[in-house]
């Protein structure tokens, strides 16, 4: 606790080191995100190439977009995000924590790692058309499973609700499971080997040993995780957007947030857009905070997370 | 302290031989035509066209392919050199066009071109559009008066009923404002045909003649006897129910927005097209598997193992679509007349408001749209069927003419009536968003997905979200 | 040691499961090989389970074409994610380190801005952002597409989750004490404890640099600077007419070669990273 006092010194330092974070930020984010919300309270679009606007209309746009469709597409946002997270976390546990698991024995693990991770590589909308293609009525998928007997007819993926959905939150899931094992791979390997150790003495079992040493040393990523993929499925575009040619098909119900937005930025309508932004934006922040609270408790800056390891270095001395 | 001032220059540093690098290449890329011209930048004359004196040295022209350069360069007595990169194209004058081509792809053409459109006023001579393209389906909303982005062809010199006489008569409709300005012209013109497999028509009619396959189709109550003939062998007619819109899109009788108002009327014929397409598909003559154009299966339709009949084309679906998707041999495929007259495409040459180079931009537009060699030229060298009367009429004569593809058929001898019967439908500024919409919407209809009040309730929010200040859809009785 | 046997049949499952998962990864890229190895004649005949041998045909027809210049692109692609992935790591472990070890009065209000600003959506700001660099001056250059990442909030709040469970600060103390200035200190004591976080970070930030299309389609207009995705989104729209989707799985297939290279480079680093943990507490 001594060192917190003498830390006061260099307390320039802390501004000096986030200094450059900042001022890139200022310019290339605060800006424009001042100019977005600014629009959201004007009539401002383009008919043709005229611009009409900008005209103050208030929280007019506000209330219209309440007016739409928008809490559907926020329904489906949540779906396609549900159907391709809960299989990306949980493998990715799983795969994390076999990873590192000395006494799994698993071959080939260098072989693993680098495959997993793979998809990611892919660009999202080249993959989309990977799946358009595979997926299509009379497209390879279909011709194996009629081959093999499963089927007779061919089936529609892409027609019917469900399967679009089923397509966009596998493709998701195939595209950051690997992503998120090498995160919190990452994280577990952080973890001192010196609570394995201890663990393995007390005769901790693999489960014991994953949720009560494993999963809570690794809140802070899994806590990383979970956000940006949050802010990831907020985000959702390109794969929906690719896989059913912006239109979310059918009956629009795999139509995102952001393909959403995208239409009106399509259509320059800068004032809804910029509306529907700020929603976006308030949501994904209320999301974040809750799930910020729920994983770091009362720790927003830190401290405590700092006041445990000295806890646990006195343990250990 | 020292560590850190080596940082921070080792960032600078990073950051300035960035920007140079950029700067560099940026700046030889105008900087050629930017320290001689000078002093041609007159802001006053501009629009005035072109009587103004002095011509700009860089000639900037919007488009989203190589398709108007290629036919440029084949055409335009001018020109001495294109870069290999197709960026640039110097004329024998010393004057550069600078191509600045942009994908069509998820509209960014458009986006590009409205951009620099809204700078025009602003930009420096050099930078100033001067020729951009557009194609027919939002043609409208670059000729718009109001919008005044495309310079009436009188102002440049070009006397449409003079100099244009021998187009036809549907693209100087195309290319006019509400009050009949002729604000652009095209190369190009794009009468759609029936493209029929001769092996599937002889099996089922026991003749490949297309005079005779043409008496089959020759309007929609014939061709539904014939889908049907074609339907007991196991054939399907057409692919899609995409294929027939244009035939329907093309025949209505008022535009989708009347001229200053916010109002979308929806044809009879477009809801004609809706309840004919459910009609076909649940009868079975067109295949339930292919889903729109432009996709995967609609493209596999056109392989030898497809069991479509027939598609409608105009000429450059058939060269440029057609053919590269078949994989059987030659002479398979042949050419009749459609059902109902029909255009489908087209690529709009305008004079940009504001250009600095008026008479090269006048001489581009007469020596590529005009001018009757070379329009025959360009329908040779690039199967366009181009956009003269008299000169289409005599390539229906001349077997040169004839395509490798089609076995040796003349397909101009087939185009030349439809071209002449074409009425073109009355534009709007909407028009792309309502047709790719509306085929969107009913396309969720017509697989049984939704029912016909909902796929409306569709189209409406969508073109609402497309066009914000649509205030109203009228539905046909 | 009464865990053996289980582990010995988890150890079986692990390894279906493994094999499973990376068969459906490497599923899509064989499809991917095969379609860049077949003509768009062949590719439009159906789906085929054997390579074609068009694939140096479609290789030297995207080279060759003048119009689409695919080494350009790709070095452009190299140089923009490159240097966003350097300074976005570096910059991100800066703040992180600027946050986690020091005390100051704006701090706490720091820290909560970056959480705050960090679920902003990027899109949502794309048309100012498009605004604000054409009156910069910044229009059509790299620039724009590599400054911004500095300001990585996503990638900060991965540095200081890493650096609370893994930087002790009696380490910084201490070198303090040996008289360490505070940037030796952060380049040479702090920086190696954090290789594998910058190495997944530098990893995730290059993939998603490299692949991204939106801001570099609003941005990048001249042929000559236009990034990997941009070309390919000209190839596959710039004429429908005659599109060639060999060519376009071919493009694909380069594209992804180089980010493969530099993944496969920055994972082994990840391992030795990690070994390096000795300093952990």
């Amino acid at each position: 606790m001594k060192s917190k006092h003498k830390k006061v010194d260099y307390s320039k330092w802390g501004y000096i080191f986030i200094l450059p974070f900042f001022v890139s930020f200022f310019i290339f984010s605060f800006i424009p995100l001042v100019d977005t919300i600014r629009y959201s309270f004007f009539e401002y679009y383009r008919s043709g190439i005229k611009e009409i606007g900008p005209n103050f209309v208030g929280m007019e746009n506000y209330i219209s977009l309440l007016g739409s469709d928008m809490l559907k597409y926020a329904a489906n946002t949540l779906i396609l995000w549900i159907i391709g997270f809960i299989p990306q976390i949980v493998i990715a546990l799983v795969l994390a924590e076999w990873f590192v698991d000395a006494r799994l024995k698993i071959h080939g693990t260098q072989f693993f790692k680098v495959v997993i991770y793979l998809p990611n590589l892919i660009m999202a909308s080249a993959f989309a058309m990977l799946f358009f293609t595979m997926f299509s009525t009379n497209g390879p998928v279909n011709s194996i499973l009629m081959s093999i007997g499963l089927t007779s007819q061919p089936i529609d993926f892409l027609g019917s609700a469900m399967g679009t959905r089923s397509l966009v939150g596998f493709m998701n899931f195939l595209m950051w499971f690997g992503n998120s094992t090498i995160m919190l791979m990452a994280a577990i390997m952080g973890i001192s080997p010196d609570v394995f150790e201890a663990s393995e003495l007390d005769g901790c079992n693999s489960f014991q040993r994953f949720f009560y040493i494993t999963l809570p040393q690794i809140r802070p990523i899994l806590a990383y995780t979970l956000i940006t993929a949050i802010i990831g499925g907020l985000q959702m575009f390109d794969v929906p957007q690719i896989l059913t040619n912006g239109q979310g098909t059918p009956d629009r119900t795999s139509m995102t947030l952001i393909m959403f937005l995208n239409s009106h930025l399509k259509s320059r309508n800068y004032g809804m857009a910029g509306a529907l932004s700020v929603y976006l934006f308030i949501v994904s922040g209320i999301l974040c905070f809750f799930v910020y609270r729920m994983t770091n408790n009362d720790d927003p800056d830190g401290s405590k997370a700092a006041a445990k390891k000295a806890k646990k270095q006195q343990r250990r001395g | 302290m020292k560590k850190r001032v080596v940082s921070i220059m080792l960032i600078a540093a990073m950051a300035a031989s960035l920007a140079a690098g950029c700067g560099k290449s940026s700046g030889s890329d105008s900087g050629n035509g930017g320290s001689s011209s000078g002093g041609s930048s007159s802001g006053g004359s501009s629009s005035a066209g072109a009587s103004s004196g002095e011509e700009g040295k860089v000639i900037n022209i919007y488009s989203w392919n190589d398709e108007f350069r290629e036919r440029v360069e084949a055409v335009y007595p001018e020109v001495k050199e294109t870069s290999k990169d197709g960026t640039v194209t110097v004329l024998n004058d010393g004057t550069e066009i600078h191509w600045i081509i942009n994908p069509n792809q998820d509209g960014v053409y458009q986006q590009k071109l409205d951009e620099a459109l809204m700078q025009q006023a602003d930009a420096s001579a050099d930078d100033k559009v001067d020729i951009f393209l557009s194609e027919t389906d939002y043609v409208n909303k670059y000729t718009d008066a109001d919008a005044d982005a495309a310079i009436p062809l009188k102002d440049l010199g070009i006397d449409p009923d003079r100099d244009l006489a021998d187009q036809y008569d549907f693209t100087k409709v195309t290319a006019s404002d509400v009050d009949g300005v002729q604000r652009g012209s095209t190369w190009q013109c794009c009468p759609g045909l029936l493209v029929y497999r001769r092996d599937i028509a002889k099996e089922v009619f026991g003749t490949d003649d297309p005079e005779e396959i043409g008496q089959k189709v020759k309007d929609w109550d014939t061709i539904k006897a014939t889908a049907e003939e074609l339907k007991a062998k196991g054939y399907y007619t057409f692919a899609s129910y995409a294929d027939t819109f244009r035939l329907y899109g093309n025949s209505i009788e008022e535009s989708w927005v009347s001229p200053g108002e916010t109002t979308i009327k929806v044809d009879q014929k477009i809801m004609d097209w809706v309840n004919s397409s459910k009609e076909w598909l649940d009868a079975g003559y067109l295949d339930k598997n292919v889903k729109g154009q432009w996709n995967d299966d609609w493209n596999k339709a056109m392989s030898s193992a497809s069991k479509v009949f027939a598609f409608l084309f105009p000429a450059w679906g058939i060269d440029f679509t057609l053919n590269p998707n078949w994989d059987g041999e030659d002479g398979v495929w042949a050419v009749t007349n459609p059902p109902q007259e029909y255009n489908w495409g087209g690529s709009y040459v305008h004079a940009c408001t504001g250009t600095d180079n008026p008479e090269h931009v006048k001489d581009i537009i007469l020596a590529v749209t005009v001018d009757k060699d070379n329009l025959l030229k360009i329908s040779k060298d690039y199967s366009d069927f181009t956009n003269t009367t008299s000169g289409m009429k005599e390539a229906a004569e001349d077997d040169s003419f004839a395509s490798e593809f089609l076995g040796g058929q003349n397909a101009f001898e087939y185009f030349v009536p439809v071209a002449e019967n074409i009425e073109i439908a009355p534009l709007s500024a909407y028009d792309q968003g309502c047709v790719e919409l509306i085929q969107n919407s009913f396309s969720d209809y017509l697989q049984g997905k939704v029912d016909y009040d909902k796929a409306k309730k569709n189209f409406e929010t969508a073109i609402i979200e497309r066009y914000p200040d649509i205030t109203e859809i009228q539905w046909p009785e | 040691m009464k865990s053996k046997q289980p582990s010995h049949l988890r150890s079986i499952v692990a390894h279906i499961v493994l094999i499973i998962l990376s068969f459906m990864c490497l599923f899509f890229f064989y499809i991917l090989f095969i379609n860049a190895t077949r003509s768009h004649a062949d590719l439009q005949k159906g789906f085929s389970a054997l390579p074609g041998n068009y694939l140096l045909k479609n290789l030297s027809n995207v080279a060759n074409d003048g119009t689409f210049p695919m080494l350009r692109g790709i070095l452009n692609s190299l140089i923009v994610s490159g240097c966003s992935a350097a300074i976005c790591t570096y910059f991100s472990a800066l703040t992180a380190y600027g946050l986690y070890a020091y005390n100051f009065k704006l701090k706490k209000v720091a820290f909560t801005f970056i959480m705050a600003i960090l679920v902003m959506p990027t899109q949502v700001t794309a048309m100012g952002f498009l605004r604000l660099i054409t009156n910069m001056g910044m229009y059509d250059s790299l620039l724009p597409l590599i400054l911004p990442s500095i300001a990585s909030p996503a990638v900060f709040y991965f540095m200081y989750s890493y650096l609370q469970s893994s930087l002790p600060l009696s380490l910084v103390e201490a070198s303090r004490i040996d008289g360490c200035g505070e940037f030796r200190t952060f380049n040479q004591i702090v920086l190696p404890i954090m290789k594998p976080a910058i190495a997944v970070q530098a990893i995730f930030s290059f993939v998603g640099c490299w692949n991204n299309y939106f801001v570099p389609a609003l941005v990048i207009q001249s042929k000559d600077k236009m990034t990997v995705p941009i070309l390919i989104a000209t190839l596959r729209g710039a004429d429908y007419m005659n599109f060639d989707m060999g060519k376009i799985y071919t493009m694909i297939l380069v594209a992804i070669v180089p980010i493969i290279i530099v993944y496969l480079c920055l994972s082994k680093f990840i391992i030795a990273g990690v070994t390096l943990g000795g300093v952990k507490e």
